[in-house]
């Protein structure tokens, strides 16, 4: 790869952490242990690693619900740690995020669901109109728009959540073990659906426990282990911590 | 700010309301329970005031002349009268006008037609009117100082009756109030804290959605709009219904009292309460939902 200008190698980056520490209050340990990366537009990248190694935390960071004890963190160009309170919705906005537990809201259907984070943005009504059904026919629940959460699979209300994530069209999506609930099948055919995401341009971070997904998607893996980051390889494969 | 979003806001807000039925009935009648309160007191206001007021009205210290005074001195008494700050006007009565009211008043046409000279020729006297009723003993002893005065008649109503008992009360009733609008605030405010805690779930997908603190905030401030309104409503069509009973009672059941009681019509009396008791009412809705929400919702 020719060498490129600093600015130019700058705006192809979607997210860099600078020797990022994070100390919960409580905590002896730190949860974040002087953790550096960077992520290009684009990527698909996994993160794993056991349980506490920091994953869920360096999440939080990015959706700037909890602030780093040290270090920067900069996200499509936004210097994230010394964003203005009231800069943070905006800033959030560029990001879609999707939880293990779905997160949706039970009192509401399917397209309210999704039309919700439009509302939120307060976007036009007749794009909601027109962005709801198209981003719910993508994630293949077009038929399902009256239905309620508790009315659909884990794998169905995932969709919802993942369709709700990207309805504003953020240019990152996080996910936090998006599979945990899953069985195999749904779990390979939300990944799918991620892959497809992907290729469109969306850069993808996606935490995970499913070895079996990682090893065959060959995407860049991060692996963490007590708040540090142990390995950083392309096409990359689980490894076992034992 | 998107009509949308303002019309998101209202319909949660009403929403927020079904969804805690309980709560919202208790915060309004609450709310509702001072606010007829308020709305009590400050009829009863009014009415003092407005009974003192046509009670001043018709305070009247009269003078009246020794035989030696002449027409420059009275004149000149009227004068003096006039320019003191707490007289508002005079009247001088002839003798002739004198005679004619109390013969009217205690005796039949034809007695007074037997009449050839006036009995009460010394009795023109000077009737002054008072813009303020608590200097009128002061007055009086001015007038009685005064050369050519023979006697000084006072009113009958003592006003300094009337002005104490009107801050008495009103001292007493804005008390009670502010204790009462204090009260209900903190229940609104506890309402709208509920409303809060039931919804916590909802307000942190809103948060990673990329909310702004006032699209988050917004429905609980209205929600407490919303009770204070119902809150303020309710007492005024109480009212509104009891006002004329309550006069019809006191009338009926006051009856000696009756030339002094000059109620003001409940027309008036919405007039200046329906916009001060819904002002209230949504005030405090505000202040009880907009300090729980500041405190409770943070992004
Ligand atoms: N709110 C908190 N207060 C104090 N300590 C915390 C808090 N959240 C997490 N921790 C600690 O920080 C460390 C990292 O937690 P984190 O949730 O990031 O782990 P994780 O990698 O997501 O684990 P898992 O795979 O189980 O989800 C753990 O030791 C955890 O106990
Ligand atoms: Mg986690």
């Amino acid at each position: 790869m020719a060498k490129k200008k600093r600015t130019e190698i700058d705006e192809n980056i979607a997210i860099q952490l600078d020797n990022v520490v994070k100390v919960y209050r409580d905590g002896r340990k730190p949860a974040l242990n002087d953790v550096s990366l960077q992520i290009k537009k684009g990527e698909f990248v996994f993160i794993v690693g056991n349980s506490g190694s920091g994953k869920s935390t360096l999440i939080k960071l990015l959706l700037r619900e909890l602030l780093p004890t040290e270090g920067d963190i900069y996200v499509n160009g936004t210097d994230v740690v010394h964003l203005r309170r009231g800069r943070v919705p905006r800033y959030r906005r560029s990001i879609g995020v999707v939880f293990q537990d779905f997160r949706l809201l039970k009192d509401r259907n399917v397209y309210d669901n999704v039309a919700f984070a439009q509302i939120i943005v307060q976007a036009r009504r007749r794009d909601i109109r027109r962005n709801v059904p198209t981003i719910l026919s993508m994630v293949g629940l077009a038929g399902k728009y009256k239905a309620r959460p508790k009315q659909l699979s884990g794998g169905e209300q995932q969709r919802v959540a993942i369709a709700r994530a990207l309805v504003n069209n953020p240019p990152i999506l996080l996910a936090d073990e998006p599979t945990g609930n899953l069985d195999p099948t749904n779990s390979w055919e939300i990944m799918k659906l991620l892959e497809e995401i992907n290729e469109k341009g969306t850069t993808i971070l996606l935490v995970t426990h499913n070895k079996d997904i990682v090893n065959a998607m060959k995407k860049r893996v991060i692996t963490m282990k007590q708040g540090v980051i142990v390995s950083d390889e392309e096409q990359g494969v689980y490894i076992d911590e034992d | 700010m998107r009509i949308s979003t303002f019309l998101f806001a209202i319909k949660q807000g009403f929403k927020n309301c079904v969804r805690n039925k309980l709560y919202s009935f208790v915060s309004i009648m609450t709310t509702a329970a001072c606010l007829f309160l308020f709305g009590v007191f400050f009829a009863i206001l009014l009415n003092v005031q407005h009974i003192v007021r046509n009670a001043q009205e018709g305070v009247c210290v009269t003078v009246f002349f020794t035989d030696e005074a002449t027409a420059e001195r009275k004149e000149e008494i009227n004068s003096l009268i006039m320019n003191r700050v707490e007289v508002k006007d005079t009247y001088y009565v002839t003798a002739d006008e004198a005679w004619a009211e109390f013969s009217q008043e205690y005796f039949g046409e034809e007695y007074v037609a037997g009449f050839t000279e006036n009995p009460l020729e010394k009795s023109d006297n000077l009737q002054i009117y008072m813009n303020d009723v608590s200097m009128q003993s002061a007055l009086v002893t001015y007038l009685n100082s005064l050369e050519g005065v023979r006697k000084v008649n006072e009113s009958a109503i003592t006003a300094n009756m009337l002005t104490s008992m009107d801050s008495m009360v009103t001292y007493v009733a804005i008390a009670i109030i502010i204790l009462l609008l204090v009260v209900s605030a903190f229940i609104i405010s506890n309402t709208v804290n509920l409303g809060i805690s039931l919804r916590r779930e909802e307000i942190s997908i809103m948060k990673y959605l990329g909310a702004t603190d006032f699209f988050v905030r917004a429905p609980f401030v209205v929600e407490g709009l919303i009770l204070g309104l119902f809150g303020s409503v309710v007492p005024l069509v109480a009212i509104y219904f009891m006002y004329g009973q309550a006069m019809d009672f006191l009338v009926d059941n006051f009856f000696s009292l009756q030339s002094m009681l000059a109620f003001m019509p409940i027309e008036e009396v919405m007039g200046l309460l329906a916009p001060i008791s819904i002002a209230v009412g949504v005030g405090i809705g505000f202040l009880g939902s907009f300090f729980t929400v500041r405190k409770h919702l943070r992004v």
